[in-house]
């Protein structure tokens, strides 16, 4: 058995935290948090695709690294740990994979360099209304090869260059009505409306499309599988961000309770705070696990990948939600002000576990996995 | 990143499974036997419960002796023991892969994994030529089982408390007190004990360590029932017994040492606890009606059965971590001390969740109860004992915090005072 990364796989891994280490600072996170016109940071952007981690996943003769999905999971753990304010998981983990895996060939030749090269910025959108996104709430539409709708959040829509959205390409208003449409945002037609977000360093706008040209991704009337699809890949890498962020929480949270003193002795010594770490260990160490099961799924093409990806999803969800508000509490008073970084976490966390669906659907989409695979 | 087996370990599986196959039973998800009142969990060595009173449980323990016996005769009885006492000589990841094959098979627990899992290893250590070469063999065969006489009334997580008296006379030892929860005392042939042979001394520095013949006059043994109507611990009372002093194991005074040998091999004695899981609930939700229909298409239903799976999957994906070091021939991480936390409150939930999907059905405890075979019912009460025996819950958590995280240790009132001027609340 070799239920492990691999010895260059976790070199990757110490240069890539070595790297954030050094570029990726809180004080360089902060500066994305308190300025409402700066959506992501340019220059670590720059940094981290002139050393190819945009490319990581993306194949050689579409100007990436050639690498495995394994790589692009460990860097994902390591941009949670730092809480990079970059759109990488917009860029990356959807936009490219969407692209890599259902794009014709002239789109792979067309986007992916300027994807892998980080010079250009994709994202993906399928909500339009509160709740739960299901087929019959996608008004938006495509007909006449121009779109008209509307999305709301994009996530790093300010910032992309590109779109792709799920839109009605025929009248009858279900699942097997939706397609999927690259756009090019810069257009006209395309009005862009900032929303604040819970985690500003990860923002969102909403878009408007009015008479908006557009080019199908994919087969006519496939969007939601390919969504189910592409979204089980990508929970595999959320799921490595949330794990690496839950990690940061529990090391930080433990620092403090061992440099804070109250009733003549380090805070950490006491047993209620140290039995809330200790289930921030069960739990982060039950989400690792999880999500190095989705890594292996995701690696492998598995069948197993939709129950490894929900697993993966819920049990990270879980522990980074988990860490990121016991954090909070275990630093008292000063846990929740601006000054401690506390909130940085507990916004992401929260963040995380809502961007590619809540953890209320992938525990449905767990349950509705393993029922589909025991009758295969 | 593979779940595949190196060449030698594919053929070791093979090697047991051939011997398995040959020798057990295979065990359904939810098992129909007709006795399986428990749901055959091995914790620190409690037996499968067994109705039909003193003569069924004879058989059941012949019969565990019966395939003891063979086990050992294969080879797979004592993996890690070195040849000279009758073990395979073998690797933790042979262990492993063993331990993953039987899980799949009925087959007794519960009498002989505290000898061969930690006072075996103990003696090995601690023992002198002529006991390991006596005893050693005989408990790998399952001819003569052993118990372990560590907690007291008032030494359960506070273990170093022990009271029970060793007062030296000539050459020999005379003891007296009581030690509790001792699984397996009422068939065991031979014991294992920690005693405070000098009260004046530090709590951790006055105990010494002996083995004893369980028929030593002066010993009792009293079964203690618990909630689950059944009994696999006892009481035992020592009054007067009096052993030589060729069977202490370790200096006088140093029995602290030797019981950390003793527990440092725990974790590996408590087995994998097979039977009521997600595996189980999720079957049982499959059959069972609520108001809208059948369990497992209500959503409430379905969003705890996520909870349980990823909690019971992520068990299982921890150890497959920790088996690629062992694989490795490298010592596996901490990632496994969340084992029994994780285990002993996910089976209390699942049990409990169950019982009420089963609405007022969910009472009855009763061999003909047409549900699961009572599945769920046993669970309930086998998971109340389960978050204590071995550890509590609240010992776990602070086993993490102490020893993985590295937190600072708890202040401790008993550490600087000699034991006979500790508080006790009882003076």
């Amino acid at each position: 058995m070799n239920f492990d990364f691999s010895d260059d796989q976790k070199l990757l891994r110490d240069q890539a935290r070595k790297f954030l280490f050094d570029k990726c600072d809180r004080k360089s996170v902060r500066t994305i948090l308190d300025d409402d016109q700066l959506h992501y940071h340019k220059e670590l952007w720059s940094q981290i695709s002139e050393m190819g981690w945009t490319g990581t996943a993306i194949p050689e003769e579409y100007g990436g690294l050639g690498l495995g999905m394994l790589e692009l999971c460990v860097i994902a753990e390591e941009l949670g740990r730092s809480l990079a304010p970059t759109p990488f998981s917009s860029s990356i983990y959807l936009f490219a994979e969407f692209i890599k895996n259902y794009g014709s060939e002239d789109q792979k030749k067309k986007f992916l360099p300027l994807i892998a090269s980080g010079e250009k910025i994709g994202t993906f959108a399928l909500s339009e209304t509160n709740g739960t996104p299901k087929p019959s709430n996608v008004k938006t539409e495509y007909s006449s090869e121009k779109i008209n709708g509307y999305k709301s959040p994009v996530s790093d829509g300010e910032t992309a260059d590109y779109l792709i959205i799920a839109a009605n390409s025929d009248n009858k208003g279900n699942r097997n009505s939706l397609s999927l449409y690259i756009i090019d945002l810069h257009q006209d037609g395309v009005s862009k409306t900032s929303l604040e977000t819970i985690d500003p360093t990860r923002p969102a706008c909403s878009i408007k499309f009015e008479n908006v040209k557009a080019e199908l991704l994919g087969e006519q009337g496939m969007a939601w599988d390919m969504t189910e699809n592409i979204f089980n890949r990508a929970a595999v890498l959320y799921s490595f961000e949330q794990v690496g962020g839950a990690q940061v929480s529990l090391d930080e949270a433990k620092k403090y309770s061992m440099e804070r003193f109250a009733f003549g002795r380090q805070i950490g010594s006491f047993q209620a705070l140290k039995h809330k770490m200790a289930d921030m260990y069960v739990k982060i160490e039950l989400a690792r696990s999880n999500a190095y099961y989705g890594a292996w799924a995701l690696s492998t093409d598995s069948n197993e990948l939709p129950v490894a990806a929900a697993g993966a999803r819920v049990s990270a969800s879980d522990a980074f939600n988990y860490a990121a508000k016991e954090n909070i509490q275990i630093h008292g008073g000063v846990g929740f002000t601006w000054d401690y970084d506390c909130h940085l976490f507990y916004r992401r966390s929260k963040l995380l576990s809502l961007n590619i669906g809540s953890t209320r659907q992938w525990k449905e989409n767990l349950i509705s996995n393993l029922e589909k695979r025991n009758i295969v | 990143m593979d779940f595949n087996d190196s060449q030698q370990e594919a053929a070791f599986r093979k090697e047991a499974r051939d011997f398995l196959e040959a020798n057990a039973e295979k065990r359904s998800i939810i098992s129909d036997k007709p006795n399986d009142k428990s749901p055959q969990i091995a914790v620190a060595g409690a037996p499968e419960t067994v109705k039909g009173g003193k003569e069924a449980a004879q058989e059941a323990l012949e019969r565990a002796k019966v395939w003891q016996k063979k086990k050992a005769e294969a080879g797979f009885a004592a993996i890690l023991w070195p040849k000279e006492f009758g073990g395979y000589g073998g690797s933790p990841i042979q262990q492993v892969i063993y331990s993953q094959e039987e899980h799949d098979y009925l087959v007794p627990s519960g009498y002989f994994e505290i000898g061969i899992g930690m006072l075996g290893p103990t003696m090995m250590v601690w023992g002198k030529d002529e006991d390991k070469k006596r005893y050693l063999p005989k408990m790998i065969t399952g001819e003569e089982i052993w118990c372990q006489l560590f907690s007291e009334p008032s030494a359960g997580s506070d273990l170093a408390g022990i009271k029970m008296k060793a007062e030296k006379d000539g050459d020999e030892w005379v003891l007296n007190g009581q030690k509790v929860w001792t699984s397996g005392a009422h068939f065991a042939d031979y014991g294992m004990i920690v005693a405070r042979s000098d009260p004046s001394a530090l709590k951790h520095k006055g105990l010494t360590y002996f083995y004893l013949d369980m028929k030593t006059p002066g010993i009792e043994v009293r079964p203690i029932k618990q909630i689950s109507g059944t009994s696999n611990f006892n009481e035992v009372f020592f009054n007067d017994v009096r052993i030589p002093d060729s069977q202490r194991l370790g200096g006088e005074g140093e029995g602290w040492k030797v019981a950390l040998t003793t527990l440092m091999n725990e974790r590996l004695a408590v087995g994998d606890p097979p039977g009521l899981d997600f595996d189980q609930i999720f079957e049982a939700t499959k059959e069972l009606e609520v108001e809208d229909g059948l369990a497992i298409k209500n959503s409430e239903v379905r969003q705890k059965m996520a909870d349980w799976y990823v909690q019971s999957r992520g068990l299982q994906y921890t150890k497959f971590r920790s088996i690629t070091a062992l694989s490795k021939g490298q010592t596996p991480g901490p990632e496994l001390s969340i084992s029994k936390l994780v285990t002993a409150s996910k089976m209390q939930d699942v049990s409990a969740y169950a019982l009420e999907l089963m609405d007022s059905s969910g009472m009855v405890h009763h061999d003909q109860n047409p549900v699961l075979k009572n599945l769920f019912q046993n669970g309930y009460f086998f998971s109340a004992a389960m978050r204590i025996a071995g550890g509590t819950d609240e010992v776990l958590r602070n086993i993490i915090a102490e020893r993985v995280l590295g937190l600072p240790q708890d202040e401790r009132a008993d550490k600087k005072v000699p034991f006979n001027e500790l508080p006790s609340g009882k003076n």
